[in-house]
C-alpha cells in the first residue's frame, strides 16, 4: 500500500488551535494556541480566531518539541536503494522527528570533511535537520584515527564507527583523548568481536532451543566497561549506543556516580521485544546488539526510570527486502524505527510502565538535544517552528502504509501501538500523517 | 661552582648552573664570529661521538664545537640492529674507553642509556639525546636563543607545540624553562600529551590560536607520523589546521613572536614556509647557538681539572 | 703580619698613564694604525684612559677593544676554580695594525702570552707592543713590556695590588706582604 503522509510548505500564517502544549524544558503544560508566521513561532497563548488563515484544530492533541533522534542510518552516500537523505527525512517526519544525526557507515565511510560537507549541503533543502556523525577511524578499519578535527570544523556532531566496535583498546583510548579537544562524544558500538564471534541472536535459553549460535551479553557489557573506564581515564565524553544488557546498565550507573561525561541511549525495539519473539526466526528482529532476554529488558526499563539511560534513539537501519528475505544466518542486521518509535515507546514506558507523558517526551526531545548540544528552547517567540503534534491516546495498528522509508524491514508491522503522530512541523514544512 | 661530572639532563639541574652555561655560551659565540674561530682550551682532550641513532646535524654541531675548542674528536656511528640490548652496549662502551678518552657524547634510542653509560665507563658523558627522555644540549641552545632575543628567560611566556609525549626536546625544555622561571604552555594533539604533564609545572592548552596570542616565543616540534605507530595524527592537513603555525595565524598577531624549531622542519605541516623564512624566525640563530652552547658545555665539563681527583 | 705599603697614589697613576701615552705617540710615526687592546680586568680602564689622553693629545680617536684571555690560558688542566669570563670585544680587524696590549701588572708573562695567542684569531698585526702600569719581574716566559709605568721588584710571598676608581672603591698601587 502506498504511503499516506503528505508534506506541504507551511502557509504564511498558520494557527494551531487549542493544543495541549507541553514544554519539556520548562516542564509546563497548558492548553494554548500557537501562531506561526513564515514558519516561525509568532505567538503562544489564547489567540482570537483570525479570519482567512489556515487553522489546524489541535483539540485533544498534544503539541511539543519535534523529536530528535541521535542515531539513524540513512545509507547516503552509497546505498540509495535502501535509503537516501530524502527518503530518510520523510521517514523521520512520519515519526514526528524534526532533527536527526546520521551514522557514518556509508559507502564510502564518512571519515573526512568533504563527506561531512556532502551531507550538510545535500540536506540543506530537506525539511528535517540532519547532522552528520563522523567516523572514529579511517574507513572504520579500527586502526588509524580519522580527521576528527577537520570533520568537527565542517559540522560533525560526534564520532562513531557504529556498526563496528573500536576493537583495539589503545585506538579507543587515543580516540577519546583526541576527541577531548573538540568536546564531542565518541559513540562506540560496544560488542567485543572475539566474544561475539559468529553469534546471531542473544545467547540464552532461546538460542539453545533454536540452534542458533549465541551472542552473549558479556560481549557488550565487557566493552561498555572498558569504554567507561577509558573515558574516565582520559576525561573525554562517551555516549553509549543501543544499551541492551543488564550489566551495561549497572556499569553505566556506577560510572555516572564518579564521572559526569557519560550518556547512554536505548532503542524502542530493545524496550518492546525479548528474545522469545525470535522463535519464528523473524529476520526483522535480527539486530546488533541482539534482542535480549526478559530480565535484560526489565533492567533497561529500570535504567530509564532511574536516569541511567538518558534518551531514546531508534538506530533506524534500513535494509532491502533482498537483505532480509533470506535465512536467519545470512540476513543483514538491523530494522527501521523512525515511524514506529513514538507509538512503541508510549505503549511500553507510559501505558505499561507508568512513566508520565512528559517523561516520554523528554526522552525524545530535550535529552538527545542536550547530549548533542542542540537548542532546547524551542517553544519561544521568534524560533523556527520545530514541533510535533500527536494524539497520545490513539491506539492504532502499525502497517506498511505507515512507512515512509524506502525500506520496509520493521518487526512492528501489525503490532498495536499507542500514541500517534498527526503533524510534524519543521523547516517551514508540515507533514500530515492522519 | 660548576660541580658536574656529566651532562645528562636538565631535570633538577640548578638554575645558576644553567645560567652559567648560557653565559659562557655567549662568550663562545663571540669566538665563532672571529676570523679564526679557534681557542686552545681543550687541546689534548679526546672526545668520542658515539651515535647509535642517525643524526647529521647534532653530530656535526658537536664536532664543530669540539674542533673549535682544539679537542681531538672521534666519531662512532653504530646501528642498533647490530647490537643486542644491554650486553653489547657495555662492551662497546668499555672498548672505547680502553683507548684512553676523556669524554663521550652519546645519542641512543633508549631512555636512560646515557645514565647507563656512566655506570660502565669513567670518562665524562654528555647526553646528545637518549630516546624520548632528554636532549639537554638542545634545551640549552633554545634557552640561549630566547635570552639572546629577549634579554632574559624569567617570566617569559614560552609555548612548546607538537608531539610532547615522544619528544626529548620538549622534556628538556620544560625542565630547563621552568627552572629558569619561564611560564610554559604545551600545545598539541590531546592524544600526544601525557595525562599528568602539568605535574612538571606546565599548562596545557589545545587551542593553538590562544597559545600563539599568549606566547612570547613558540618552540615548534617536528611531527613524525611514521614514529607514532597507530596513526595518532589523522593527516598532515588536519595537523596543520589544528596546530600548524601558519602565516595566517602569525599575521593575526599584533606583537612580534619569536619562532623556534629544532629542525629538521616539515614545511607546510607544523610550520608554514613563509613563517620559517620570516624575520621572526630565529631558527638559524639556534643553529649557531647550538655550536656555542655545546662548546660551553664541553668547556665547563672538561676545561677544569676533576675536583674529585685532587683529594689530599 | 700585614705591612702593606702604598707605592703609587691616584695622581701618581694618572701621571704614569700620561707619560705612557706620550711615549706611545712618540714611538710610532703612523699614529692612525694604532689600536689599544685592554686585557681584562684592569687593563681595560687603563686602556680607556690612554685612549682619552691620546685623543686630547693628537685629536685622533684610537680604536679600543678588550681581551678576555680565559679560553687561551695554558693552565686549564691544573687550575681548580672556574675563571670568570668577562668577554672579548674586538670589532675591527687587526691586519696591519699597531696593537698596543694594555694591562695593569706584568708578572709571569703568561697572561700576555695568552693574549698574543688570542689576537692571532683577529688578524695579523704589523706590530704588537705591550704597555703595563707595573712590572713586578719574575717572568716565566720570554715576554717584555715596551712601555712601563713603574718597576716594582717583588719577593716570594709579596703581591702587587692595583686599585682603580673605575672598578674599586679606592685608587692606588699597593705592595702586599703575606697572603694578599
Amino acid at each position: 500500500m502506498r504511503a499516506q503522509m503528505k508534506v506541504n510548505k507551511l502557509d504564511n500564517k498558520v494557527l494551531l488551535k487549542n493544543a495541549t502544549v507541553v514544554d519539556p524544558l520548562k516542564e509546563s503544560q497548558s492548553i494554548a494556541d500557537i501562531l506561526l508566521v513564515e514558519g516561525k513561532i509568532a505567538e503562544i497563548g489564547r489567540i482570537r480566531d483570525l479570519d482567512a488563515i489556515t487553522t489546524i484544530d489541535c483539540s485533544g492533541l498534544t503539541l511539543t518539541h519535534g523529536f530528535c533522534d541521535l542515531h539513524v542510518h540513512f545509507r547516503d552516500p552509497g546505498n540509495g536503494d535502501k535509503e537516501t537523505l530524502e527518503s530518510g527525512s520523510m521517514s523521520a517526519l512520519a515519526g514526528g522527528f524534526t532533527r536527526v544525526c546520521t551514522m557514518p557507515n556509508t559507502q564510502p565511510t564518512v571519515d573526512n570533511p568533504e563527506s561531512i560537507n556532502y551531507i550538510i549541503e545535500k540536506s540543506k533543502p530537506l525539511p528535517v535537520h540532519i547532522h552528520p556523525i563522523g567516523s572514529v577511524t579511517k574507513g572504520q578499519h579500527g586502526a588509524e584515527l580519522s580527521e576528527m578535527g577537520l570533520m568537527h570544523q565542517a559540522g560533525a556532531v560526534a564520532f562513531s564507527d557504529d556498526g563496528l566496535p573500536v576493537q583495539n583498546g589503545l585506538v579507543m583510548r587515543k580516540a577519546l583523548e583526541y576527541s577531548k579537544m573538540f568536546g564531542l562524544p565518541i559513540i562506540n558500538h560496544a560488542e567485543d568481536e572475539c566474544l561475539r564471534a559468529e553469534g546471531l541472536m542473544n545467547e540464552g535459553r532461546v538460542s539453545t532451543r533454536l540452534g542458533l549460535v549465541g551472542n552473549p551479553s558479556i560481549a557488550e557489557s565487557i566493552m561498555v566497561f572498558r569504554d567507561l573506564k577509558l573515558a574516565e581515564l582520559t576525561g573525554a565524553r562517551l555516549h553509549i549506543p543501543h544499551v541492551s544488557t543488564a550489566d551495561s546498565v549497572k556499569y553505566i550507573n556506577e560510572m555516572k556516580n564518579a564521572y559526569d561525561k557519560i550518556t547512554a541511549e536505548v532503542t524502542p525495539h530493545h524496550l518492546f521485544y525479548n528474545d522469545e519473539y525470535l522463535e519464528d526466526y523473524n529476520t526483522n528482529l535480527k539486530v546488533a546488539p541482539p534482542i535480549r532476554d526478559p530480565l535484560s529488558r526489565e533492567a533497561l526499563i529500570k535504567g530509564i526510570k532511574n536516569g541511567t539511560i538518558d534518551c531514546i534513539a531508534t538506530d533506524h537501519a534500513p535494509h532491502t527486502a533482498h537483505d532480509k528475505e533470506t535465512t536467519f544466518d545470512l540476513a543483514t542486521c538491523g530494522l527501521i524505527g523512525l515511524e514506529s518509535c513514538f507509538g512503541v515507546v508510549k505503549k511500553i514506558l507510559a501505558d505499561e510502565e507508568g512513566l508520565s507523558l512528559i517523561d516520554i517526551i523528554k526522552l525524545l526531545t530535550i535529552s538527545p538535544r542536550k547530549i548533542m548540544g542542540f537548542d532546547n528552547n524551542l517553544l519561544e517567540i521568534g524560533k523556527e517552528a520545530e514541533l510535533v503534534i500527536f494524539d497520545d491516546e490513539e491506539r492504532w495498528t502499525f502497517q506498511e502504509k505507515n512507512i515512509e522509508s524506502k525500506s520496509k524491514n520493521s518487526p512492528f508491522i501489525n503490532q498495536e501501538l499507542s500514541g500517534r503522530v498527526k503533524y510534524t512541523i519543521s523547516s517551514g514544512q508540515i507533514a500530515t500523517t492522519l | 661552582m660548576f660541580d658536574h661530572k656529566h651532562f645528562l639532563g636538565l631535570e633538577n639541574f640548578p638554575r645558576e648552573d644553567i645560567q652559567k652555561i648560557i653565559d659562557t655560551a655567549f662568550e663562545f659565540k663571540e669566538v665563532l664570529n672571529r676570523p679564526i674561530k679557534k681557542v686552545p682550551s681543550l687541546q689534548g682532550v679526546t672526545i668520542v661521538n658515539l651515535f647509535f641513532e642517525n643524526s647529521t646535524r647534532t653530530r656535526i654541531s658537536f664536532e664543530l664545537a669540539q674542533k673549535r675548542l682544539s679537542a681531538d674528536t672521534v666519531n662512532f656511528s653504530a646501528s642498533t640492529s647490530s647490537l643486542k640490548k644491554g650486553e653489547s652496549f657495555k662492551d662497546t662502551a668499555q672498548n672505547i674507553e680502553a683507548m684512553k678518552i676523556d669524554a663521550v657524547v652519546m645519542r641512543h634510542p633508549a631512555p636512560g642509556s646515557s645514565k647507563h653509560l656512566t655506570e660502565f665507563i669513567d670518562a665524562k658523558v654528555v647526553n646528545a639525546g637518549d630516546g624520548t627522555h632528554e636532549h639537554p644540549t638542545q634545551a640549552i641552545l633554545d634557552m640561549m636563543s630566547i635570552q639572546e632575543k629577549f634579554g632574559k628567560i624569567k617570566d617569559l611566556n614560552i609555548a612548546i607545540i607538537g608531539d610532547i609525549n615522544h619528544s626529548r626536546v620538549a622534556r628538556s625544555n620544560m625542565y630547563g624553562l621552568i627552572s629558569m622561571g619561564a611560564n610554559v604552555t604545551v600545545c598539541g594533539p590531546a592524544n600526544l600529551i601525557p595525562e599528568n604533564i602539568s605535574d612538571l609545572g606546565v599548562k596545557v592548552n589545545y587551542d593553538i590560536d590562544e597559545v600563539i596570542e599568549w606566547a612570547d616565543a613558540v618552540n615548534i616540534l617536528r611531527i613524525q607520523r611514521e614514529r607514532m605507530g597507530i596513526g595518532l595524527v589523522p593527516s598532515n592537513r588536519e595537523y596543520r589546521r589544528l596546530f600548524g603555525v601558519t602565516s595566517e595565524r602569525i599575521n593575526r598577531r599584533k606583537k612580534e613572536l619569536a619562532i623556534m624549531h629544532p629542525g629538521p622542519m616539515n614545511r607546510g605541516v607544523e610550520i608554514d614556509s613563509e613563517v620559517a623564512d620570516s624575520d621572526q624566525a630565529i631558527i638559524l640563530d639556534q643553529v649557531l647557538n647550538g655550536v656555542a652552547s655545546r662548546m660551553s658545555i664541553l668547556y665547563l665539563l672538561l676545561g677544569v681539572k676533576d675536583e674529585s681527583a685532587n683529594e689530599g | 703580619m700585614n705591612k702593606n705599603k702604598q707605592i703609587l697614589t691616584s695622581s701618581d697613576i694618572s701621571r704614569k698613564i700620561i707619560r705612557i701615552g706620550h711615549e706611545i705617540v712618540e714611538n710610532y710615526s703612523d699614529i692612525s694604525r694604532i689600536v689599544l687592546l685592554g686585557i681584562h680586568n684592569r687593563g681595560v680602564p687603563i686602556a680607556q684612559r690612554l685612549k682619552k689622553f691620546m685623543k686630547n693629545l693628537t685629536d685622533i680617536d684610537v680604536p679600543m677593544g678588550s681581551l678576555d684571555i680565559t679560553f687561551h690560558r695554558d693552565d686549564f688542566r691544573e687550575r681548580l676554580t672556574m675563571p670568570e669570563i668577562k668577554g672579548t670585544d674586538i670589532n675591527f680587524n687587526l691586519d696591519e695594525k699597531i696593537v698596543v696590549l694594555v694591562d695593569d701588572v706584568l708578572f709571569s708573562g703568561r697572561t700576555v702570552r695568552a693574549a698574543l695567542d688570542e689576537i692571532n684569531s683577529f688578524g695579523r698585526p704589523s706590530i704588537v707592543a705591550l704597555a703595563v702600569l707595573i712590572d713586578r719581574g719574575h717572568r716565566e716566559v720570554p715576554i717584555r713590556a715596551d712601555f712601563v709605568g713603574k718597576n716594582i721588584p717583588t719577593n716570594d710571598g709579596e703581591h702587587v695590588e692595583v686599585k682603580l676608581k673605575e672598578s674599586d672603591n679606592d685608587e692606588g698601587v699597593f705592595l702586599i706582604f703575606g697572603d694578599g
